[in-house]
């Protein structure tokens, strides 16, 4: 077995997204006309570099899901680019992306939907070799079970079905297959969030290790702040089909500049009692809007205490305002302000922080 | 509530041999032996009957709860924590549907009345009034064919003889409470018109409908965003404040019972593992598996480079709980006691650095402490 080397730092991004766009039309009446759209991906611009982790987190209808499986091409982009290591793939169909499907796999989220009932774990684990026509060194069987010893599981296992297995088992099945072709980028959409605490942290630490032993790049989608702050290494935050703000970890977590990122930290839970005395925590009034029709600007200023009247009509382009740290914002924290004229008004006092006694 | 005398240790109806002396020793240790304690479980044992073995959910669980006060119960799915709710409640055996009966053993006394003994409509009387709870998932919990207004009133009026007018007007008053924008209009809306935070918004509502003195929050953020879940958590928070009742939060997530709970306790294989007042339970734990659930947390507060500390395995079945200390097979520390105790002996529970915190373990006290301060702590 050889173990692909280490990435280096090379210039060029494994992955180069330029204005994504996915609208789900709405179709009405007897002709099914369109009579609408949801706007779940609105126009995303970044890289994945090789041998990095890139965090993508938001609340559920932000899009990230829609992205990772944009990306993954597993569904059709309206429009934009997707560069994959120089390649366009944006529109390749089922026949022309299969030989790219080596290089770029997917762990789905539920383990208990994302693998064939049906099937035993020898068969789901070797159905990469299968469709590729690819037939590994030292046979099928020696690599499958190799394949399951590298996430943990027994290789004697094979022939066991998925329901033989519990939940943290089965995603390490999921991640065996995702491995099997010794991909060059995996997308993660949400990868632990339906296992237990306990077993999550063995996924996470399979993931990292994997991660050392293989040189892989992850796309790792989640809604959990702090799995995000442990896998990332650069962290993208979307809001309404849109990011908000890109950032390295440590930049993110220490200094967020959009105030939906703020607001967002600061809403997580800390498991420290004492903690919650001191605590100042934004609290963000209603829900998210509906991505059918978004808020004309910037998306965010329904709920922002620091919205103005051009946030209401323009649009914040994402720029870089920090080394590595771009964001989508007229009126940021932790930087210069984007459009100085404008006085928060009235609803400046909006900002409901709450500091709750022990 | 007219009886106030103080519990005196009546058996439950249940068919199993009750063990009771022991953990009722425990409570009673607690603090002074209090009649008044609000609520108090004694040797709680849920037990299915299944084709493939008899499930033992709870299988002997006491702690009590006082007013104005607030106990997280935390655990991974499986080990009972759900199940022990719903037996407070009164859920398990309320079905005479059910296909096969749950088998319930122990006591549960609330406000001076033993509930496991008592006759069902009884029982029924007080779900609603003395102690409702909110699920996890609103809008399963929610009736889909009836409008909010329409379930909040019903459980207003099975509890109330009011006319529908009062109690519409009780249900507008509340939703308006419970931060529901423009009440008066959208008690007349479906469960599907609402958004998720505001579905369990809408379940708070009906669960505070009748001013309850206990409420059970199974788990009810878990299924919310994070900035909707501080919503939330913030108006039980809230809530508790304004009608002093006792609250019960069940959650998988430390985050969620460190923001909330007062006292703290850890299930594991459906047994209370640790138990203590929340500082204590997250600064100076004296169970590993509580050291486990603090070691697998990824911590948003700390920029945190070094691998998780697992917890190797994966939970019990608890058809076939572990001989011993049920968590043994996963313990680290499990051949630390001596003369293989933890795979014969079940660890009862003991004091354990005082101030109201336990937990079942062999490790002498001095050992747990010392692991913990040298090899856990510094690791976290």
């Amino acid at each position: 077995m050889t173990v692909p080397e280490k990435a280096t730092t090379s210039p060029e991004p494994l992955l180069k997204v330029s204005g994504l766009v996915k609208h789900f039309p709405i179709k009405k009446g007897l002709l099914q006309r369109q009579a609408g759209a949801v706007q779940a991906v609105d126009g995303l611009d970044f890289d994945v570099r090789p041998g990095e982790t890139l965090g993508v987190v938001g609340e559920s209808g932000c899009g990230k899901s829609t992205m990772g499986r944009l990306v993954t091409r597993l569904l059709e982009p309206t429009s934009g680019k997707i560069e994959f290591e120089g390649t366009d793939i944006t529109h390749l169909n089922t026949v022309q992306m299969r030989p790219m499907r080596r290089d770029v796999q997917m762990i789905f989220q539920d383990p208990y939907s994302s693998l064939n009932p049906r099937h035993t774990v020898g068969a789901i684990v070797s159905a990469p070799f299968r469709l590729q026509g690819v037939t590994p060194q030292g046979g099928v069987k020696a690599e499958v079970q190799r394949l399951l010893a590298l996430v943990g599981l027994n290789p004697e296992h094979y022939n066991r079905y998925p329901h033989e297995f519990s939940g943290g088992q089965r995603q390490r099945i999921g991640i065996a297959r995702a491995l099997a072709l010794k991909p060059k980028l995996v997308v993660a959409d949400e990868p632990v969030s339906a296992l237990d605490v306990s077993i999550q942290a063995q996924v996470v630490n399979l993931l990292d290790d994997l991660q050392d032993e293989l040189g892989l790049t992850y796309v790792i989608i989640a809604h959990d702040l702090s799995v995000i702050r442990h896998v990332s290494d650069r962290i993208a935050v979307m809001y309404l089909g849109k990011i908000v703000e890109l950032a390295d970890r440590k930049d993110l977590y220490e200094r967020p500049m959009h105030p939906y990122t703020k607001a967002l930290l600061s809403a997580v839970p800390v498991p420290d009692p004492k903690r919650r005395a001191k605590r100042e925590r934004i609290l963000l009034k209603g829900d998210v809007p509906s991505p059918i029709s978004p808020p004309s600007g910037c998306r965010f200023h329904t709920r922002c205490w620091k919205a103005t009247e051009v946030c209401k009509s323009q649009e914040p382009p994402l720029v870089t305002l920090a080394t590595g740290h771009q964001v989508a914002c007229h009126h940021p924290e932790n930087a210069a302000d984007q459009a100085p004229r404008e006085k928060p008004g009235a609803e400046a006092a909006q900002k409901v922080t709450k500091k709750t006694e022990g | 509530m007219t009886d106030l005398t103080k519990p005196s240790g009546q058996p439950g109806n249940g068919d199993l041999p009750a063990t009771g002396t022991a953990a009722v020793g425990e409570v009673a240790a607690a603090g002074s032996p209090a009649p008044t304690a609000f609520l108090e479980v004694r040797d709680l044992h849920v037990h299915f009957p299944t084709d493939d073995g008899l499930v033992k959910s709870v299988d002997g669980l006491s702690f009590r709860l006082e007013k104005g006060k607030t106990l997280g119960i935390v655990g991974e799915s499986g080990s009972g924590k759900s199940v022990t709710s719903l037996g407070i409640m009164g859920l398990h055996t309320a079905g005479q549907y059910g296909r096969r009966k749950a088998r319930i053993s122990g006591e549960i006394w609330l406000n001076g009345q033993e509930l496991l003994g008592a006759d069902p409509d009884e029982v029924r009387k007080l779900r609603g009034r003395e102690m409702s709870m909110i699920f996890q998932d609103p809008l399963s919990a929610l009736h889909p064919y009836y409008t909010i207004g329409r379930q909040i009133i019903e459980a207003y009026r099975v509890h109330n003889e009011v006319t529908k007018e009062v109690a519409r007007k009780r249900a507008i008053e509340l939703l308006d409470r419970v931060g529901i924008p423009q009440p008066d209009k959208r008690v007349d809306s479906y469960p599907h018109e609402f958004s998720g935070g505001m579905r369990q918004r809408a379940m708070i509502a009906m669960a505070l409908v009748n001013n309850p003195e206990l409420l059970i929050a199974d788990e009810p953020t878990t299924a919310l965003d994070v900035t909707v879940q501080a919503q939330i958590l913030d108006l039980i928070r809230d809530l508790q404040k304004e009608f002093g009742s006792a609250v019960i939060v069940i959650t998988h997530d430390l985050g969620v019972v460190a923001e909330l709970a007062d006292d703290l306790l850890v299930m594991y294989g459906g047994r209370c593992v640790e138990r203590g007042p929340a500082e204590k339970v997250f600064y100076e734990p004296q169970h590993p598996y509580t050291w486990g659930l603090l070691g697998s947390m990824p911590r948003i507060d700390r920029d945190q480079t070094e691998r998780l500390i697992p917890v190797k395995g994966s939970p019990p079945s608890l058809i076939n709980v572990p001989s011993g200390c049920a968590f043994h097979p996963r313990c680290p520390y499990a051949d630390v006691p001596k003369d293989n105790i933890t795979r014969t002996e079940r660890p009862e529970l003991s004091a354990a650095g005082g101030g109201g915190h336990f937990s079942a373990c062999h490790m002498s006290q001095e050992e747990r402490t010392r692991i913990w301060t040298e090899e856990i702590a510094p690791k976290l």
